[in-house]
C-alpha cells in the first residue's frame, strides 16, 4: 500500500495552495503534515480524500492511479477537526453508517453490522454509549465516535484533519497517546494534519513540514528537530535563537563569537545561525570565544528554567534553557554577567542579510571543545 | 436565581400574555361565543350539509396538497439559492418574497388571466382537457402561490448553517449523492421543513382573496370554506358563519398540533438530556 504523490500542484484564485509537492508514504506509516495555516497541508489531505483535485501531478497507490477514483470509492477513513458526526443519528447508527450505505451485495447482515459496531465501540472505549446522540457526548468522546465510524469501513488509509484541534489540552494529550497505541495495534497507514509541532513530534513516524504550498523537509521527528533543512523548519519547530553572521577572512563571526573556519571558503558573505535554547552554554572559559551576556530574567518553568540573556555586542536578546538544578550550581541570579556561547548551531549561508529566501547552503556546526559538555 | 437578559421576568411574561390574549384569544373567544348561538342541533345540520362538507374538504385537502408541493419545490429553490452561485441569484432571491407583498386579489386575478380558457396558458391547456381555472386545480395553484415563500425562507438559514463536513464525511464513508441527501441532509432539514410546511398549510387554509378569483366558486366543486363563511355573513347568518369558522379553527389547530408532535419526534436527537 505505498502511496506515491508526485508533483502535485493546486492553485486557488489568488494563491498556490500546493506547489509541486512530491511525497512517498510507506505502508503502515504514521505521517504528520505539519505547517502553519495556509501552508497547504489541508489541501493535500483533501486531495487524498477525493474532496479536492490537483491542477497537476499524480497520486498512485501501489501503481494504480488514485485520483480517478471518487471519494466514496477510495476506502478512506476521514476524521475532521469538528467531528462531522451525523447529529440526527445515534452513536451506533453513526458508526454503522458506512456499512449500511453499501450496495446490498456487499452489505453485511444486520447482525453482523451490530456486532461490528459493538466491537468498534469497545475499541474506542465507548461501549454502552451506542444509543446516545452525539450532542450528549463530550468533545473527546465525539472524536472517538468519528474515529470508530471511519474505521468501520475498514479503510486502507486513515486521514485525520487536525483531529485534536477542537479539544482542550488535557483531553488532547490523552487522546494523542491513545491514538498512537491504536496505530501500533492496527498498523493502518495514517496521515494527519496538524499545526501543533509538539503533537507531530510526539505522534508521527515521519513529519512533512509544509510552508507556502511546498514541503520544506520530510524526516523523522529527530531529524526534523536536530537537522532542520531550512530556516523555516528551524523557526517553526521548537524555540530557536536567530543570529546574523558575517563571513570574512575565512572566519564566521557574530560579535565576539568567532569560528575559525568558513565551510564555504568565502563564497558567501552573510549567514544566519540558528541556536536552540538548550544548546547555549553558560559560563564559558575565557580561552573560548563567547559573548558577554547580561542575565535579565529567570523564568522557572518546572524542571526547566528559561533564561533571558541580553548580549550588547550584537544587540540581541537570547533565550537559554537549562536544568533547574544548574541555576544554583552556576550561581545565577538576575543582573549578573555571563560568558555565553553556542554548543551547536545550524548555519545557513544567505545572499542578502536578513533575507531567508536567498538561502544557499547549510552547515551543521558542533563545538569541538569538551569544555562545553 | 439565574440572571436573565430581559429585566423583570414577571413584567415581560405578563405583557406577553396580555398581548396574546388581546390579539389572539379575545377574538377567538368572541368567535366561540357567537358560534355557540347555533346550538348543537344547528351544528350537526351545518356539518351534515353536503355543500359545507365539500367546501371544508376542498379547503383542507387542497391546502395540504399545496403545502406538500410547496415543501418539495421550496426545498429545491432554497437549495439552489443557498448552494449555487449564478448571475441573477440575488434577483431570484428577492422574487421569492413577492407572494408576501402582492395583494392576494391581484395574484388571483393574474392567475385567472393566465389559466382561464382564453388566457395565455389556458388556451393551450383547456383543449387538452386540462382545466385549471374555475376548478380545484386552480384553487390549489393559488394556495401554492401564497404559501410559497414560507418554506424557502424557513429553510434558507438552516441550509446555510449546514456543515459541509458532514456531507463530505458521508461521501468518504461510501454514500452516494442520493444516499447523502436522503440519509444525512434531509433528516437534518426535516424539522425546519415541517415548520415551513405548517406555515404554508396554515396560510393556504386561511387564504381567501386569491382563491375566489380563480376558483369560479362552483358549489360542491370549487368552493372553499372561507367563501361559504362570507356567503353566510351576507345572508346575516352570523351564528352559522361563526360556527363554520370555529370548525375550521379546530381542524387547523388539530393539524398544527399533529405537525408539532411530528416535529418534536424528528428533533429527538437535539434534546440535551443526560
Amino acid at each position: 500500500m505505498t502511496l506515491e504523490l508526485s508533483h502535485l500542484s493546486r492553485r486557488f484564485t489568488d494563491f498556490a495552495a500546493l506547489d509541486d509537492v512530491s511525497l512517498s508514504i510507506a505502508p503502515g506509516e504514521f505521517l504528520a503534515l505539519l505547517g502553519p495555516s495556509g501552508s497547504g497541508k489541508t489541501t493535500l489531505l483533501r486531495i487524498l480524500a477525493g474532496l479536492d483535485y490537483p491542477d497537476a501531478g499524480s497520486v498512485h497507490l501501489d501503481g494504480h492511479n488514485f485520483l480517478v477514483a471518487q471519494a466514496r470509492e477510495r476506502k478512506i477513513g476521514l476524521v475532521f477537526q469538528h467531528y462531522a458526526l451525523f447529529r440526527h443519528l445515534t452513536v451506533a447508527e453513526n458508526v454503522a453508517f458506512g456499512l449500511r450505505v453499501r450496495k446490498r451485495k456487499l452489505r453485511p447482515s444486520k447482525a453482523a453490522i451490530t456486532e461490528r459496531v459493538n466491537q468498534l465501540l469497545k475499541r474506542v472505549q465507548l461501549d454502552g454509549y451506542g444509543h446516545r446522540y452525539p450532542t450528549q457526548l463530550s468533545g473527546g468522546q465525539r472524536q472517538r465516535v468519528a474515529l470508530a465510524r471511519a474505521l468501520a469501513v475498514e479503510p486502507d488509509l486513515l486521514l485525520l484533519d487536525e483531529p485534536f484541534g477542537a479539544l482542550d489540552a488535557q483531553v488532547r494529550l490523552t487522546l494523542r497517546r491513545w491514538l498512537r497505541e491504536l496505530h501500533e495495534d492496527l498498523k493502518l497507514t495514517t496521515i494527519f494534519v496538524t499545526h501543533d509541532q509538539e503533537e507531530a513530534l510526539e505522534l508521527a513516524d515521519r513529519i512533512a513540514v509544509m510552508n507556502r504550498g511546498r514541503i520544506e523537509q520530510v524526516g523523522t521527528p529527530e531529524a526534523i528537530y536536530q537537522q532542520p533543512a531550512t530556516p523555516f523548519v528551524c523557526e517553526f519547530i521548537g524555540k530557536v535563537n536567530k543570529l546574523p553572521v558575517t563571513c570574512t577572512d575565512g572566519k564566521l563571526a557574530a560579535g565576539e563569537w568567532v569560528l575559525d573556519s568558513d565551510p564555504w571558503h568565502g563564497r558567501h558573505a552573510h549567514a544566519t545561525a540558528y541556536v536552540r535554547p538548550e544548546h547555549l552554554a553558560l559560563g564559558v572559559p575565557a580561552n573560548q570565544p563567547a559573548w558577554i551576556a547580561h542575565l535579565r530574567h529567570i523564568y522557572l518553568a518546572g524542571s526547566v528554567v528559561h533564561l533571558e540573556l541580553y548580549v550588547p555586542a550584537i544587540d540581541q536578546t537570547l533565550e537559554a534553557d537549562i536544568a533547574g538544578e544548574d541555576v544554583a550550581r552556576l550561581g545565577l541570579q538576575t543582573g549578573v554577567d555571563l560568558r555565553v556561547a553556542p554548543r551547536s548551531a545550524v548555519v545557513f549561508a544567505i545572499d542578502k542579510p536578513g533575507d531567508d529566501a536567498t538561502v544557499q547552503d547549510r552547515w551543521m556546526w558542533q563545538a569541538q571543545s569538551t569544555i562545553f559538555a | 436565581m439565574r440572571r436573565r437578559i430581559l429585566p423583570g421576568f414577571g413584567l415581560s411574561l405578563g405583557y406577553a400574555l396580555a398581548y396574546l390574549g388581546l390579539i389572539v384569544l379575545l377574538p377567538l373567544a368572541a368567535l366561540a361565543w357567537k358560534a355557540s348561538g347555533i346550538g348543537l342541533h344547528g351544528l350537526i345540520r351545518l356539518l351534515s350539509s353536503p355543500r359545507t362538507f365539500a367546501a371544508l374538504k376542498l379547503s383542507f385537502v387542497g391546502a395540504t396538497f399545496a403545502a406538500v408541493v410547496n415543501a418539495v419545490v421550496g426545498l429545491l429553490v432554497a437549495w439552489v439559492l443557498v448552494r449555487y452561485r449564478f448571475p441573477g441569484r440575488r434577483f431570484l432571491d428577492a422574487l421569492v418574497d413577492l407572494p408576501f407583498a402582492l395583494p392576494t386579489a391581484v395574484a388571483g386575478i393574474a392567475l385567472t388571466a393566465l389559466y382561464a380558457p382564453n388566457g395565455w396558458l389556458g388556451q393551450w391547456l383547456v383543449p387538452h382537457g386540462i382545466q385549471i381555472a374555475y376548478a380545484p386545480p386552480g384553487v390549489i395553484l393559488a394556495m401554492v402561490f401564497v404559501g410559497f415563500p414560507f418554506v424557502v425562507r424557513t429553510l434558507q438559514p438552516v441550509l446555510e448553517s449546514l456543515d459541509r463536513d458532514v456531507e463530505e464525511a458521508a461521501e468518504s464513508l461510501g454514500a452516494s449523492h442520493l444516499q447523502t441527501f436522503f440519509r444525512v441532509i434531509l433528516p437534518m432539514l426535516f424539522p425546519t421543513l415541517l415548520t415551513g410546511f405548517a406555515l404554508a398549510l396554515a396560510r393556504a387554509v386561511g387564504e381567501y382573496g386569491s382563491v375566489i378569483f380563480i376558483a369560479g366558486n362552483i358549489p360542491m366543486r370549487s368552493e372553499i370554506a372561507p367563501l361559504l363563511i362570507v356567503e353566510k355573513l351576507e345572508e346575516f347568518n352570523y351564528a352559522g358563519a361563526a360556527a363554520l369558522g370555529m370548525v375550521m379553527l379546530i381542524a387547523s389547530f388539530v393539524l398544527l398540533i399533529i405537525i408539532s408532535l411530528l416535529q418534536r419526534w424528528s428533533r429527538r436527537w437535539a434534546e440535551q438530556t443526560r
